[in-house]
């Protein structure tokens, strides 16, 4: 049992990122209101968001700002003192992307109220079938 | 001592996402998602990765709960799960 408890503690990034992705892909899929659909692919992405901040964290390794960088450029960078800035630079145009998605999908559900007056799947369906 | 604030930090985070997904009402929801956001922000803030903090708490908190707030307020609040 306490084996258990390490494996899980160490790397409970990760175990959070998985249990975030599973938690936005069930309401992507289950869920039947199409607000919600969409607040569960903001989880997902956001999720994998959390996993490449993940990949680029180490320990005791402060911000990736240099340290003596004015007057003091003979200082050697060590890279192990800073947190990898690769995966903050890519994942911070994946959260732009994630807000223009979302616009684009909160303007379709708008315009899917006007012409059907509801917001749930099954309704609109239904009102698809009898026309 | 940080790992403690981390781990807080993340249970908040599966609580948020479950409740904003679980909620019985969309303006709630909204309310919810943004302090989804939020957490990932101080979670990220702790990680080290602050550029992305600032953008997840100008854009993600900000934007994104402006958004859902303006959708469902055209719309309606109803929601049956």
């Amino acid at each position: 049992m306490p084996d258990l408890v390490v494996i899980i503690t160490a790397k409970l990034n990760y175990w959070v990122y998985i249990v975030l992705m599973m938690v936005g892909l069930y309401a992507m899929i289950a869920k039947n209101n199409l607000v919600k659909k969409v607040v569960g692919m903001n989880i997902l992405q956001t999720a994998i968001i959390l996993f490449f901040i993940s990949i680029g964290t180490k320990h005791n390794a402060t911000i990736p700002i240099i340290q003596h960088a004015h007057g003091l450029e003979t200082h050697a960078v060590q890279a192990v003192n800073y947190a990898n800035p690769l995966p903050h630079v890519l994942m911070l145009t994946a959260i732009v992307v994630a807000v223009a998605t979302l616009g684009v999908a909160l303007a379709l559900i708008i315009r899917l109220h006007r012409q059907y007056h509801t917001l749930e799947e099954d309704e609109i369906l239904a009102q698809l079938e009898e026309d | 001592m940080m790992w403690v604030i981390e781990m807080i930090v993340l249970i908040m985070v599966v609580i948020t996402a479950i409740g904003a997904i679980t909620v019985k009402d969309l303006l709630g929801a909204a309310i919810l998602f943004g302090a989804y956001s939020f957490m990932l922000c101080l979670l990220w803030a702790i990680m080290g990765a602050v550029d992305v903090a600032f953008t997840e708490a100008s854009v993600g908190a900000g934007i994104s709960t402006v958004l859902f707030v303006a959708a469902v307020f055209r719309t309606s609040r109803r929601t049956r799960d």
